[in-house]
């Protein structure tokens, strides 16, 4: 760990001002949602939620349990589609692209979007074939190339030096914490814009956890990260911007720092300070 | 409830446990002891001087000088024998009074003893294989010898009962005559012309059979039994695993497919015979496999005989492998059915390879659907091509043909039971393969 990443990790407040500094206003944004809803039969899950997630940056989403959030975040991929009667509304830009048009090629965009999820779900393979997963799925067969990208991408997990000399061995022998970062390597081994991470740490102990946080760290700016927590601490410590959704709809979206500090909403106040939620 | 009433009923339960384990232990032991013993003398006995003639002229097996030797010392224990009976015989001839008396006891006789031990020599060379030798298995030759010294009759004097089986010496016919004494030295000697001997005849799986199985072995139904589980596997296997694959990953909830899923299970209730008659009708005048019962035939009826137990076990599989993997899959841009081959599949096999072993050993040790499709009594080992247009004789259904059907089965129940033991150990032999193979997936998917 290096020592600016461990000083970002105690003291949020310096990566947030860090980024108000850097950023101006207006920053581009990399997924664009307009007004975007979705459904699940007839209920209204994530009810017309305008926002955009800036490049390159860490964005949390927060809110209380069944507020929409995983929702949301399962939409940017159309891992909904896996759920029968779950249409949306409004829209979902990513790179200029209707992530729900008609253009869309699903297979493209969840290799351009990676995601990483609440409880780690290595396959019951090899930790080589876990991480080679997606780039053979997309034409990989060089055994050079292979090894070259298995071995970048565990290096970005930061999960290299444990597993180095036991490749071949099942994933599902790796602890809980490891096995998340072989998901996340697995993820980055096809080299998405975008990481979609949802609840990374739910399952996970305080020390896994604070080294998935750190990984966060290191991999903002090469990605796009949009992650959903409900440790608010986490949110704070981690992101940039951050969604406040409550019922479906987003009260409040702002930079992290002012988000936490200083709220425009009475509602969002409540939730951090931990008067509900 | 108190602490003491729920210890007493936890011990009870686990008591209760133990008994049921033990009485299924207990009830398995019963049923499997007689097929093991009974089985495993067909492969080890006492074998006679006419076992070893049999293997070395038929089979051209064994020491041809040794089992020379051998025989002339069992001639010469037979001679005075056929020369008590042929001094015998002379009298007869001069009185005609005597000739009257004795000539049926004396056939009878001859015919017992020819049962024993062949037929006498200088007698014309007989056609069946079966005749040209005397009992080749000791076991068989007490049997044969009690047969000689004794006749058996039945006393009908009490009609409330059935009649009473009554043995008595055949010596008593020959009462004052000079063939009095033949019984005694027969009953004496007998091992001499018989030599006994400790055999060991595991070629009994590997050795064709002879005369309808009075001789040899049982190999063309094992390989027949082999084929025709191997073929319905085949066929089964792939058609099961898409159909499951279908169901579960593409199928709705539509009316039509609920109606699918209640004929496979209807399937898998519907008799064995029916099965046959329908592969009868279907693949055979119907479709036209073969011209007649052929392996390609009866493979094809078991197949969709075990068809329901496959789609059941692998829809099964397929539906318990957690949605993750598939989350997981599909997250990294894979398709659906790359999603399917890559990832679902290789987590179901072990469920998948549970269905395919307990198919494996209903269609192995069927034998009402391959009655009309497959099955004949009597037939040569296969070769692999032969079973798309050749029948062949199968384990189980020439157990129930000798149980049945066969002229002599006594006497050679040896080979009934023998078969039995060959059908559940290659049973066995094919459920631990593929046990040993579901183990060794499941050991790679858990790490």
């Amino acid at each position: 760990m290096t020592k600016a990443v461990s000083n970002l990790i105690r003291k949020p407040k310096v990566l947030a001002e860090d980024v108000s500094e850097r950023q101006e206003e207006g920053l581009p944004s990399h997924v664009q949602a307009e007004a975007f809803s979705v459904f699940y039969g007839s209920n209204e899950a994530v009810k017309k939620v305008s926002f955009g997630t800036p490049t390159g940056l860490v964005t949390a989403i927060i809110g209380p349990s069944g507020c929409g959030k995983s929702t949301f975040l399962r939409a940017i991929n159309r891992m909904n589609d896996l759920i029968p009667h779950c249409t949306t509304g409004g829209k979902l830009i990513f790179d200029d692209v209707s992530i729900y048009g008609p253009q869309i090629d699903v297979v493209s965009l969840r290799r351009r979007v990676g995601m990483v999820f609440q409880k780690p779900n290595p396959f019951p393979k090899t930790i080589y074939d876990n991480v080679a997963y997606g780039p053979r799925l997309h034409g990989v067969k060089n055994k050079r190339e292979l090894d070259e990208i298995v071995e970048q991408a565990l290096h970005r997990a930061a999960l290299w030096d444990e597993v180095s000399d036991r490749l071949s061995q099942n994933a599902l022998g790796l602890s809980g914490g490891q096995q998340q970062r072989l998901c996340i390597a697995r993820a980055l081994a096809v080299d998405p814009e975008i990481l979609l991470m949802d609840e990374p740490t739910s399952a996970l102990d305080p020390r896994s956890t604070s080294r998935i946080e750190d990984l966060i760290a290191e991999l903002r700016g090469r990605y796009t990260i949009i992650i959903v927590t409900h440790n608010m601490q986490q949110a704070a410590r981690v992101s940039d911007f951050t969604a406040f959704l409550y019922e479906g709809n987003l009260i409040e979206f702002g930079k992290t720092l002012q988000l936490f500090q200083n709220p425009s909403e009475k509602q969002t106040e409540d939730y951090i300070t931990g008067r509900f939620g | 409830m108190q602490l003491s009433t729920r210890k007493v009923l936890d011990r009870s339960f686990s008591g209760l446990g133990m008994v049921s384990i033990v009485l299924v232990t207990c009830s398995l032991v019963v049923f499997l002891a007689p097929i093991v013993w009974k089985g495993f003398q067909a492969f080890c006995f006492r074998g006679t001087i006419e076992y070893r003639r049999v293997m070395l002229d038929q089979f051209d097996r064994g020491n041809a000088a040794r089992i020379e030797k051998e025989a002339d010392r069992a001639r010469a224990a037979r001679q005075p024998l056929y020369d008590m009976l042929e001094q015998f015989e002379e009298q007869l001839k001069q009185d005609r009074s005597l000739r009257r008396k004795y000539r049926r006891p004396l056939r009878e006789l001859k015919m017992r003893i020819t049962g024993l031990l062949g037929p006498a020599p200088g007698e014309p060379q007989r056609v069946l294989i079966r005749e040209q030798y005397g009992q080749t298995r000791w076991d068989r030759a007490r049997v044969k010898l009690q047969d000689v010294l004794y006749k058996v009759s039945y006393d009908y004097s009490d009609p409330s009962v059935p009649g009473i089986k009554v043995q008595t010496p055949r010596a008593e016919d020959f009462k004052g005559t000079s063939l009095e004494s033949l019984f005694a030295y027969l009953e004496e000697h007998v091992e001499e012309m018989l030599q006994p001997r400790r055999t060991v005849y595991w070629r009994f799986l590997f050795d064709k059979s002879m005369d309808a199985h009075f001789f040899g072995g049982i190999w063309p139904e094992m390989l027949g039994t082999l084929y025709l589980t191997l073929g319905a596997i085949l066929f089964a296997v792939p058609t099961g695993v898409i159909s499951a694959i279908y169901l579960v990953e593409y199928a709705g909830q539509g009316r039509l497919i609920g109606l699918l899923r209640t004929c496979i299970s209807t399937l898998a209730g519907v008799p064995s015979i029916v099965f046959g008659l329908f592969g009868l009708a279907f693949f055979i005048n119907a479709v036209h496999v073969s011209e007649s019962k052929s392996v390609l035939a009866g493979s094809l009826t078991l197949a969709v005989l075990i068809l329901p137990v496959v789609i059941r076990a692998s829809e099964e599989a397929i539906r318990a492998v957690p949605l993750t993997y598939k989350e997981a899959a599909l997250s990294l841009g894979a398709g659906k059915w790359r999603t399917i081959i890559t990832v679902v599949l290789p987590a179901a096999l072990p469920g998948i390879l549970t269905g395919i072993v307990i198919s494996m050993g209903r269609a192995a040790g069927e034998t009402a659907p391959i009655i009309f499709t497959a099955a004949v009594s009597v037939g040569q080992p296969l070769a692999v091509l032969d079973t798309l247009s050749q029948p062949t004789p199968a384990l189980p259904w020439n157990i129930y043909n000798l149980a049945t059907e066969h002229e002599a089965v006594d006497e050679i129940r040896h080979v009934q039971y023998g078969m039995v033991l060959t059908l559940v150990g290659l049973v066995l032999l094919l459920n631990l393969g593929a046990i040993f193979l579901r183990a060794r997936i499941s050991r790679k998917l858990k790490g």
